[in-house]
C-alpha cells in the first residue's frame, strides 16, 4: 500500500500545477448560470485551452485521440484542477465522460473519427438520452421508437431529463428497434444530431429555479443507420459500457470540492459564533471524516483500475452511494451554520444544498444503487 | 501511488486469517462465551506470539519481525474479525519494552482513560491501576476494571494514536465479519418461499452493511500507511460506526436467533462497544478533525 506520488506522478503533478497558475488568470468571466449560450461557450473555451495544452482526453486510449494517462495521473489531474478553481466539465460532461468514452470503446474507425476529435477539441456538447418518462430506474423499459426506412432510421417517441439539451450538437439516444424482443434485447444506440427536423426541445425547471435538463420530443426524427453505434439490438450492451464509465469517475472532482467547501463551512461557523456549540462542531468533525475516508476510497479504486486495466468495477455503486448521501448532509451542516440565513437563495450553498437533492436520484437512485452493491458484490437473489 | 495491498501483505493477512480461523473459529468462540468467567488462553497467546503477532513491528535486529503499521492493521484487521480475545494492542506495543511481551510468554494490558481490560490475568500493567474495581462487563469476553479518575495517567501520546489505529483495524475486521454473516444468513434463511436477502428491506441493510465496511476499510488502511493523527482520528469514527452499527443491523437480519445467546451475533455488538471507549471514545477524534477543518486542508 503506497499512497505517495512516483516519479512520474510528481512531474505530472508539477507540470499541471504550473500550467493551469499560468491559465486560470486568463479565463474569461463565468457566465450566469441561466446564460445558456455563455456557458457552451464558456465550458467549450476552457476544453480549448486543455486540448492546447495536452491534457484534452487523458484517460482516453492513444487510438481514440487521448494520452493514454494511467488512472492515476488522471485522479492527479481531477484533484488538481479543481484545487486550482479550474472550471468543471459542465457541458462537456456527456462527451468527455459518457458518449466519447462509448465511442471510443464500441464504436468504429469512422465513428471514432467523426465524433471524438471534436469533442477533446471543444467543439461539439452532447447530451444524453435514455431515461424516458415511464423508463426511469426501469430503463430497458423504454418506448421510443426506430423503424428503418432506407439508410435512415425514423425515430418517434420522448425523453426526459435530458442534461445541456438545449446547448447540444448531439444527443446519444436509446431507442426501441425491435419490439418483439425481450425488453434487454430489442435496443439500439444511436447518435443523433439536435438539429435534426423533428426534434422539439423543452426545458425543464429544477427546484433550484434553473433549467438544467429539458424533455425532448422526437417526430419522425430521420437519423443515419450509420451512427447506430454497435450493433442493432445490442444497445443494452452498449449501455451498461456507458453507465459503468458514469459510476468510475465521474465524482472524483467532487470529492476534493467538498473537502474545500467543508474547510469553508468550519470559517465562516467560527466568524459567525457557532463554532461554539460543540454538537455543530463534532457534526462538522464526522463530515471531514466522512469526506476524508471518500478521498481514500477514491484512491483505492484507482489503484485497483489501475490494477485491473482501467476498467471501473462496481467499487462506484459503493462510493456514489455514500458520496451522495455524504453530500446532502454537507450543506445541511452549511444550512445550520448559516442559520436564517440559509434561506437566502442569495448564498452560494442555499442552491448547492437544493441541487444536492438530485444526487441520490440522477445517474442511478440510491435504491437502485443498492440492489446492484446487494445482489452484484453481495450475491444476493433478486426478489420476485 | 498503488493504494492496494502488495502480494506479501496478503500472504500475511492470509496467514494470519488460516491461524486464527484454526485456533479461535466459531465454535471457539461460542465455547468461550458460554465458559462463565472469562480465561486468557495461554498457549494461544504464546502461539501468537511465536507466530509474529507481538514482535510483527519490533526491529529484526531486536527479534522481531520487522514489518510496519500497515501489516500491524492487517494483522488486527483479522483478530478483529475473529473476535479474539486478550489485551491484544497493549501487549503488542508492550513488545520490546515488557519482558516476554514481544514472545506472548507475558500478558500486558495498559490503563486506558479510566478503563483496564483483563487486568486479573495480566503480567504486567503499564499505567496506574491503582484502586481498580471490576465492572460487570457488557462483553462476556472482555473483563474490565475502572480505575478511580483521581489516578487515571496521561498517556504516551504515541501509544493513544497506536491504540486508537489498532482499534480501528479490528472494528474493521469486526464490521466485515458481520457483514458476511448477515449476507450467509439473507441467502439460507427463507421465508415467504423465499430467501429473506430477496426482499429488499433486508437487501438494502445488506448493501449499507458493505458499504460501511469499504468505506471504514479506505480510511484505515490509509491511516496505517500515513500514521497522520488526523487520518487515525477519520479511520477511528469510521470503523466504528461500521463495528456498532454493522453488530446492529446484522443483528436485525438474523431476527430472534440474532437476540439469543447461543448466535454469536451479540457478540460482536458487545465487543464493538467495548472498543468504541477506548483512548477518550468519539468525542476526542470529532474535535480533533473539527480543529483541522479551521487548520486548512491536509
Ligand atoms: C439532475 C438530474 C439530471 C439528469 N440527467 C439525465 C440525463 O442527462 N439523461 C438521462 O437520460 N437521464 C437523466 N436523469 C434521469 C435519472 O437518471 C432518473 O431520474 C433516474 O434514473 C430515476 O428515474 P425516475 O426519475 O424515473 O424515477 P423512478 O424510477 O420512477 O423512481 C421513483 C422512486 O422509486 C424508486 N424505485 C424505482 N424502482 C425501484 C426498485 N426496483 N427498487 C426500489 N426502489 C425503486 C426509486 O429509487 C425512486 O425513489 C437526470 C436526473 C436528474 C435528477
Amino acid at each position: 500500500m503506497d499512497l505517495a506520488d512516483t516519479t512520474e506522478e510528481e512531474e505530472f503533478r508539477a507540470r499541471l500545477r504550473e500550467w493551469l497558475a499560468k491559465v486560470l488568470p486568463s479565463l474569461p468571466p463565468k457566465p450566469s448560470p441561466d446564460d445558456w449560450p455563455g456557458r457552451r461557450a464558456y465550458d467549450l473555451g476552457w476544453q480549448r485551452m486543455l486540448y492546447d495544452a495536452g491534457y484534452a482526453g487523458l484517460h482516453w486510449p492513444v487510438d481514440a485521440g487521448g494520452r493514454g494517462a494511467t488512472p492515476t495521473q488522471h485522479l492527479i489531474y481531477l484533484e488538481e484542477t479543481e484545487k486550482a478553481g479550474a472550471p468543471y466539465v459542465g457541458a462537456n460532461f456527456v462527451g468527455l465522460l459518457h458518449a466519447g468514452p462509448t465511442i471510443a470503446s464500441e464504436g468504429s474507425a469512422e465513428q471514432r473519427a467523426r465524433w471524438l476529435p471534436p469533442v477533446l477539441r471543444g467543439e461539439e456538447v452532447w447530451c444524453q438520452g435514455f431515461s424516458e418518462p415511464d423508463a426511469g430506474s426501469d430503463l430497458a423499459a423504454l418506448r421510443t421508437r426506430a423503424w428503418r426506412d432506407g439508410d435512415d432510421y425514423v425515430v418517434s417517441g420522448s425523453k426526459i431529463w435530458t442534461s445541456h439539451a438545449e446547448v447540444a450538437d448531439w444527443c446519444e439516444l436509446l431507442v426501441r428497434t425491435d419490439p418483439t424482443a425481450p425488453k434487454h434485447r430489442g435496443i439500439s444506440w444511436l447518435a443523433m444530431p439536435m438539429d435534426a427536423p423533428g426534434i422539439t426541445v423543452r426545458p425543464l425547471r429544477t427546484l433550484a429555479g434553473s433549467t438544467e435538463f429539458a424533455e425532448v420530443f422526437l417526430d419522425e426524427a430521420r437519423i443515419p443507420v450509420a451512427n447506430r453505434v454497435g450493433a442493432e439490438n445490442d444497445g443494452w450492451r452498449v449501455t451498461m459500457v456507458t453507465l459503468s464509465y458514469e459510476r468510475g469517475t465521474a465524482f472524483v472532482g467532487e470529492v476534493v470540492a467538498c473537502r474545500r467547501v467543508l474547510g469553508d463551512i468550519a470559517r465562516e461557523a467560527r466568524g459567525n459564533g457557532r463554532w461554539d456549540d460543540a454538537v455543530l462542531r463534532r457534526r462538522l468533525g464526522r463530515l471531514n471524516a466522512e469526506f476524508r475516508a471518500l478521498w481514500r476510497l477514491t484512491q483505492w479504486n484507482v489503484s485497483e483500475a489501475q490494477r485491473t486495466g482501467g476498467v471501473p468495477g462496481v467499487g462506484g455503486s459503493v462510493f456514489k452511494l455514500r458520496y451522495s448521501h455524504a453530500r446532502q448532509e454537507l450543506y445541511d451542516a452549511a444550512a445550520e451554520v448559516l442559520g436564517p440565513e440559509a434561506l437566502d437563495l442569495g448564498r452560494e450553498w442555499t442552491l448547492d444544498r437544493l441541487s444536492s437533492l438530485s444526487y441520490t436520484i440522477a445517474a442511478g437512485t440510491s435504491q437502485i444503487q443498492r440492489n446492484i452493491v446487494a445482489e452484484r458484490i453481495l450475491g444476493l437473489p433478486k426478489g420476485r | 501511488m498503488d493504494f492496494q495491498l502488495t502480494d506479501d501483505q496478503w500472504a500475511l493477512k492470509r496467514g494470519v486469517r488460516e491461524l486464527l480461523t484454526a485456533r479461535f473459529g466459531p465454535d471457539e468462540l461460542r465455547a468461550a462465551a458460554g465458559a462463565g468467567s472469562p480465561d486468557l488462553d495461554r498457549a494461544l497467546w504464546r502461539e501468537l506470539g511465536e507466530a509474529g503477532f507481538f514482535a510483527l513491528r519490533l526491529p529484526e535486529a531486536d527479534g522481531g519481525v520487522g514489518l510496519g503499521l500497515p501489516e500491524a492493521v492487517l494483522a488486527f484487521e483479522e483478530a478483529g474479525r475473529v473476535l479474539l480475545p486478550g489485551p491484544l494492542i497493549a501487549t503488542h506495543l508492550a513488545a520490546g519494552a515488557v519482558d516476554g511481551a514481544a514472545t506472548g510468554e507475558a500478558v500486558v494490558t495498559a490503563v486506558d482513560g479510566v478503563l483496564v481490560e483483563w487486568l486479573d490475568q495480566a503480567d504486567a500493567v503499564r499505567g496506574d491501576a491503582t484502586g481498580a474495581e471490576p465492572l460487570r462487563s457488557v462483553d462476556p469476553l472482555t473483563p474490565v476494571h475502572r480505575v478511580p479518575a483521581a489516578v487515571s495517567p496521561g498517556a504516551d501520546p504515541e501509544a493513544v494514536l497506536l491504540t486508537s489505529l489498532l482499534t480501528a483495524a479490528e472494528q474493521l475486521g469486526t464490521a466485515a465479519r458481520t457483514c458476511e454473516l448477515a449476507v450467509q444468513h439473507a441467502r439460507t434463511r427463507e421465508q415467504f418461499g423465499q430467501p429473506i436477502g430477496a426482499f429488499q428491506a433486508v437487501k438494502h441493510l445488506c448493501a449499507q452493511l458493505l458499504v460501511r465496511v469499504e468505506v471504514a476499510r479506505a480510511a484505515v488502511y490509509a491511516a496505517a500507511v500515513t500514521a497522520d493523527p488526523v487520518d487515525v482520528a477519520a479511520a477511528r469514527l469510521l470503523a466504528d460506526e461500521a463495528a456498532v452499527r454493522g453488530a446492529r443491523d446484522c443483528l436485525q437480519v438474523h431476527g430472534g436467533m440474532g437476540f439469543t445467546w447461543e448466535s454469536e451475533v451479540h457478540l460482536f455488538l458487545k465487543r464493538a462497544w467495548l472498543r468504541t471507549q477506548r483512548t477518550g471514545g468519539d468525542t476526542e477524534s470529532d474535535e480533533l478533525l473539527a480543529d483541522d477543518l479551521l487548520a486548512g486542508m491536509g
